[in-house]
């Protein structure tokens, strides 16, 4: 995958209206993310960088400054386009995992897919089934969310968030409810998906030692860019000795990178 | 996403709610069964009496005694007690010059008979008539013949009985020829009436007809009101030669009565109902009836639907948090409003479908009942489903479900998507 650049965020400014205080969550943020870039975004709460992954996700509209996202400018859309833009460029990833209650992991994975409008059901179904396999859930298609632990929930989501090939995962603190095995998980699903299949992959953490699998850290403060640095010696999970994932799904989570790489034809 | 998509989303969520969707759904079958059961009702009942009035034809006026208006029932008595209509009002009104729209006149005395034959003793309606009633109400005798101008003229005690009369006073003999006690009087048989079949109005299967003269002389014992001369009876009918001149045979009726009668409009002694004006009164208040009864279920159904409408606003409360993870997946506000509107859309249908059936059910049970309870004499209460009722439930529990769930399904659309993410 050629290098371009997938968000150009040019002084980005987000103010609320809370009752009579007027809140300046951001205040002209600017920076690039290049495509295949794993990154970081880190401050303390408050700072503003829950207001930039609204952003940057789609779910909201800067008050004023321009974002760029994949080449289209999203940052004065109306809510229609917003939604298609959420629904074909960007995938998201939840603390909370956000999957619907008493819907199988395959039917949560398929439901962007009917958005998108993409595919007839049986084509959704064997994408869907797919992707589940390469985080390593083959054998929990049809488990409920309540049925799976929160690692798994978590790669539920992950594999909801990549079945429509988006431009870039963004992922809200996605290791925030999960131990630090399951978390290590995770970790390791998206730097797999980063360096395999050259996924752009931004999430916000607070754990500097989450922070640390990527390559790049943006640090917010006060509605700021605060830092924008690299990170010099990143763990690579695949280079340390492998973590111990949890219960069945053990085996697929370990040879899950030649799953991608079907799946990642399969989409091209 | 498709119909069909929101469809499945719309049942799975409803499933997952069964007694909530089952209780929100009864408004909407109470509503669409009452409107159908009412509906059902009332037309088949009108249906039935019209088809009871219209089955001796439209064309008949009758002529009673006494002053006042008329109406099914309560007047009968009144008007019956005035002795000032006879036999002779019958005859002058036979002068063809005079009413020329007449094609038959049937004077008649009705009472009450306690009829014998050799042990056999049954009450039965008596009534003195000429044989233009054969032609009048077409009823024709199916053995023997009617009594002509000669019994009548002789004062015979001849009698035709009815059908029902006959079976069950001879019970399979032929009853022609026969001698059978009426209130102690000797009356042979002439003729068996051909089978008419139930009438609100009284059958002639259940009546036994003898010469009007013999009814007043030998029967009735009715004695003619002060300054009225001639043989009192209860009434005349006038057949009219066709339906458009039932008006004319009126006026022209009326004409000769009030001469014979010396009265005038506002004095009248008689007065005359037409048949087919009892019909337009009689429908015109029971399609009120229906009408009144169909709103009062539709105000149910009404009170369903903002039931429907009740349930979608706390629907989308509590699923707040599964519309913010549609709309973050790319569901449009389209995609959301298509799936709560499906939702209300289906359990409204749902409930119509099944209101439906529980109306026709309903509607089924009450009219064959209801031949035990009597709205008229002999009459059932009929019901007739017409596919225009069910239609109108149908559709209108759709417009129910769509015009109650439009507002949930906007409030469920435009919710902002981090907010609704950040639900509790």
């Amino acid at each position: 995958m050629n290098n371009h650049t997938v968000i150009q965020a040019e002084n980005l400014v987000k103010s609320y209206q809370m009752g009579d205080v007027k809140v300046n969550a951001l205040r002209g943020v600017s920076f690039q993310v290049q495509s295949g870039e794993l990154v970081a975004i880190m401050g303390p709460s408050g700072s503003g960088k829950s207001t930039l992954m609204n952003l940057l996700g789609c779910l909201d509209a800067p008050t004023s400054g321009r974002y760029i996202l994949d080449g289209d400018d999203v940052g004065k859309l109306s809510g229609k386009v917003l939604a298609k833009a959420r629904s074909k460029k960007i995938g998201f990833v939840f603390q909370q995992f956000n999957l619907l209650r008493r819907t199988s992991a395959l039917e949560n994975v398929e439901l962007p897919m009917m958005y998108a409008g993409i595919g007839s059901g049986k084509d959704r179904r064997a994408r869907a089934t797919s992707v589940l396999q390469a985080v390593g859930l083959g054998d929990r298609l049809f488990h409920q969310p309540n049925e799976l632990s929160g690692g798994q929930q978590q790669r539920v989501a992950i594999a909801r968030a990549l079945v429509n090939n988006p431009a870039i995962l963004l992922a809200d603190e996605p290791t925030g409810n999960l131990d630090s095995t399951a978390s290590a998980e995770i970790m390791a699903i998206f730097q797999r998906l980063n360096q395999t299949q050259g996924i752009t992959v931004i999430f916000v953490t607070h754990e500097p030692e989450i922070a640390q699998h990527t390559r790049r850290i943006i640090r917010i403060r006060d509605g700021l860019l605060a830092a924008d640095e690299p990170v010099l010696a990143p763990i690579v999970i695949g280079a340390s000795p492998p973590v111990q994932p949890e219960g069945s799904a053990a085996t697929h989570s370990m040879n899950g990178s030649s799953e991608l790489v079907k799946v990642a034809g399969l989409t091209s | 996403m498709g119909l069909m998509q929101s469809t499945r989303i719309a049942v799975k969520s409803l499933a997952a709610n069964k007694l909530r969707s089952v209780l929100t759904m009864l408004g909407i079958i109470i509503g669409v069964a009452a409107v159908i059961a009412l509906l059902s009702l009332g037309n088949g009942t009108t249906k039935s009496i019209t088809s009871q009035l219209t089955a001796n034809g439209t064309n008949l006026i009758t002529v009673r005694p006494g002053s006042g208006g008329f109406g099914p029932g309560g007047a009968r008595g009144g008007q019956g007690g005035a002795q000032t209509l006879t036999y002779e009002d019958a005859i002058a009104l036979q002068n063809t010059d005079k009413v020329p729209s007449a094609a038959a006149i049937v004077p008649q005395v009705t009472s009450q008979g306690q009829v014998v034959y050799q042990g056999t003793n049954n009450s039965y309606s008596v009534i003195g008539t000429t044989s233009d009633y054969a032609t009048a109400y077409s009823v024709s005798a199916a053995s023997g013949d009617w009594f002509g101008p000669g019994e009548l003229s002789g004062i015979q005690n001849v009698a035709l009985i009815g059908p029902n009369v006959a079976s069950d006073l001879f019970q399979g003999e032929d009853p022609v020829g026969q001698t059978i006690q009426i209130n102690r009087l000797s009356f042979r048989v002439v003729g068996v009436l051909t089978k008419k079949g139930g009438n609100t109005f009284g059958s002639s299967d259940d009546q036994v007809f003898i010469p009007i003269t013999t009814a007043y002389t030998k029967l009735s014992g009715r004695k003619a009101a002060t300054g009225v001369v001639g043989h009192p009876i209860n009434n005349i009918t006038i057949q009219a030669v066709d339906d458009k001149h039932t008006d004319s045979v009126q006026t022209e009726a009326t004409a000769v009565l009030r001469e014979r009668h010396r009265t005038t409009e506002g004095t009248d002694d008689f007065s005359m109902l037409n048949q087919a004006s009892l019909l337009t009164t009689l429908t015109g208040v029971l399609a009120a009836i229906t009408g009144f009864l169909g709103a009062i279920a539709f105000i149910s159904l009404l009170v369903g639907g903002i039931g429907i409408m009740n349930i979608m606003l706390v629907s989308v409360t509590e699923r707040t948090r599964e519309i913010g993870v549609r709309k973050a997946v790319g569901a449009t506000e389209g995609n959301i409003l298509t799936q709560f509107l499906v939702e209300a859309v289906v359990i409204s249908l749902l409930g119509g479908l099944i209101g439906i059936g529980l109306g026709a059910g309903i509607s089924y049970a009450v009219s064959s009942l209801g031949a035990r309870f009597a709205l008229f004499g002999s009459s059932t209460i009929a019901s007739q489903i017409d596919l225009g009722s069910v239609l109108l439930a149908f559709g209108f529990s759709a417009a129910i479900g769509l015009f109650f769930g439009i507002y949930p399904a906007r409030r469920a659309a435009r919710l902002n998507p981090i907010e609704a993410l950040r639900y509790e």
